[in-house]
């Protein structure tokens, strides 16, 4: 079965926020209608956003790491939102896993919010409807776009190439192969969501140059000596080798 | 947790509702058995059960002014099958349904009709009503105490907190009530409630103590995945607020909060018991009012506690702005 995921690259996200712009931008051009943005260039500005990028300063100065950590809906397996919506406004597609909110049958009662550990579904304050991240589930099956363009807006946007998406269950895509081979994780494993989204963790950036590296150096293990040549009334296969 | 005013009157009103029905409805089954003398006023059942609708009625409707569309209530019921507020939905009409029929039924004087002979219908609809007023404290609660990552309200002391707060405020009422219409039911309706709002208090008490000792789950090491003891928040992502910010944060001090908690404990507990025996002592039936409005007021403040004190596990990606 599928199970369509981002999967985000903390060592090379820069915290640029391309994502979420153009998260915004695309989706508060659709069909679903606008995304409230209140002030935007004003004192208090507020408004609904599927995709955050925020910042976390690990480790104690000097030796800090700064941590861009872009979050947006988690598309979990198991999600705790569905369940408990009453309406069944809030759901989880079988055909691909993309969990999504039915705009016309939400009553706005904020109980998946709630139920949300994640903290990733944001009320609409204009239409008073719950709203979500959809994966771009009206572009990813857009057949009027080029193929290469079937991708969520935040991907398509990404400078560093930190967003990639896919199948999480097909063991051959990238996104899989990118959780396998560099360590991807789940957010909050203690809640049993299984979330399909994952992140890659930083890693370590230092080159070690070692002398041999820059000069080559002759036999460096030290392992085979020279044979011994053989007597001149010995045999031998090209008069240099021994037996 | 914001603790939204709609929540707060809905839980409270439907809670009073429901203990005004109890109360009543054990006052007929003690009288049907013969154990205590039963109203001498006719009106006692129907105006009790009209009394308890009336609540029921303000709580529900107190409950749309929660909804971004109220318009699409009626769809809430669909998902009975797994979501306790759906069920809640459905629960409560059928509850107020039966209330409503079951003051009907008193009041058309059907305790003992030549339709049904040797039947008493109002006891009939009375149990049916009672099942329903518990499994609607059940639904109440279980909204909360579903809620497996709010440690707080994960806990079955949450669904026998409502239902005993429910039925003591609820015979506070029906105390006070009867002083006005039946004061010969007052002392030993007096006497239940004095007992449920004892019991609430130890229920109560022992939330209390099991949430000052919680050990949370949830880190901000789980919540991105960084195993570093030292991690803090320099950014959330945008400069002002949004519906995360608002939705999960009471926005008070913490010395708020406590006094919020102090006060509860004395007013839910403590004063209404005292204008409760004063109430009898003198007695005053102004007194037994006055205990109830200032118990349901307590209640108030120990909703906002509740929602208050719930931590929820997004709170820590939303710690500072930038």
């Amino acid at each position: 079965m599928t199970q369509l995921a981002l999967v985000i690259d903390l060592n090379v996200c820069v915290g640029c926020h391309a994502c979420v712009t153009s998260c915004k931008e695309w989706n508060t051009s659709g069909a679903a209608g606008v995304l409230s943005d209140d002030n935007p260039y004003g004192r208090d500005p507020t408004g609904t956003f599927f995709n955050r990028v925020q910042t976390f300063e690990v480790g104690e100065y000097p030796n800090t790491q700064t941590v861009h950590f872009p979050k947006s809906c988690l598309h979990c397996e198991d999600p705790p939102c569905v369940p408990v919506c009453p309406t069944g406004a809030s759901y989880k597609r079988a055909a691909d896993g993309i969990v999504l909110v039915d705009y016309d049958k939400c009553i706005g009662c904020k109980y998946c919010a709630w139920a949300c550990p994640y903290g990733v579904r944001e009320l609409d304050a204009h239409e008073k409807v719950m709203k979500k991240c959809t994966l771009c589930v009206d572009r990813i099956y857009d057949e009027l776009l080029p193929a290469a363009d079937r991708r969520p807006a935040c991907v398509m946007a990404c400078p560093t190439n930190a967003r990639l998406f896919g199948d999480v269950h097909d063991p051959a895509s990238e996104v899989s192969q990118a959780i396998r081979e560099r360590a991807g994780y789940a957010l909050m494993p203690e809640w049993g969501t299984s979330p399909a989204n994952h992140y890659l963790p930083r890693r370590r950036a230092e080159v070690k140059v070692r002398a041999e590296d820059l000069a080559r150096v002759d036999n460096p293990l030290k392992v085979d000596g020279k044979l011994p040549r053989p007597r001149p009334d010995e045999p031998a296969l090209d008069d240099v080798t021994s037996w | 947790m914001w603790p939204a005013l709609s929540v707060l009157l809905l839980t409270t009103l439907l809670g009073v509702g429901q203990g005004l029905f109890f109360a009543v409805y054990c006052v007929q089954v003690l009288e049907r058995f013969a154990l205590r003398a039963g109203p001498q006023d006719a009106r006692f059942y129907p105006l009790a059960a009209a009394l308890a609708l009336a609540f029921l009625a303000a709580g529900l409707a107190a409950s749309f002014f929660h909804l971004g569309r109220p318009e699409r209530a009626w769809r809430a019921a669909a998902m009975w099958r797994t979501s306790w507020l759906a069920r809640e939905v459905i629960a409560l009409p059928a509850f107020m349904g039966c209330v409503a029929l079951y003051g009907l039924a008193h009041w058309l004087g059907w305790r003992a009709h030549e339709v049904l002979p040797g039947v008493d219908v109002t006891l009939a609809l009375g149990a049916a009503a009672t099942l329903l007023c518990f499994a609607l404290f059940v639904c109440t609660g279980m909204i909360y105490a579903c809620l497996k990552f709010l440690p707080e309200w994960h806990t079955p002391l949450t669904v026998l907190n409502y239902a005993l707060f429910g039925c003591a405020s609820g015979l506070m009422l029906a105390t006070a009530y009867a002083a006005f219409l039946e004061p010969g039911l007052v002392r030993y309706l007096a006497g239940w409630t004095a007992g449920f709002t004892l019991v609430a208090l130890l229920s109560r008490g022992a939330a209390l103590v099991r949430n000052a000792r919680l050990k949370r789950r949830s880190t901000l090491q789980t919540a991105i995945g960084v195993k570093h003891p030292r991690i803090r928040q320099t950014a959330q992502g945008f400069m002002g607020g949004s519906f995360n910010t608002r939705e999960f944060f009471h926005g008070r001090s913490d010395a708020a909060v406590r006094s919020v908690k102090w006060a509860f404990l004395l007013l839910v507990f403590p004063a209404p018991l005292a204008l409760l025996a004063a109430g009898l002592a003198t007695p005053s039936a102004g007194l037994l009012a006055a205990a109830f409005v200032v118990q349901y007021l307590g209640l108030l403040a120990e909703r906002w506690f509740f929602f208050a004190q719930a931590d929820h596990p997004q709170n820590l990606y939303y710690q500072r702005i930038s």
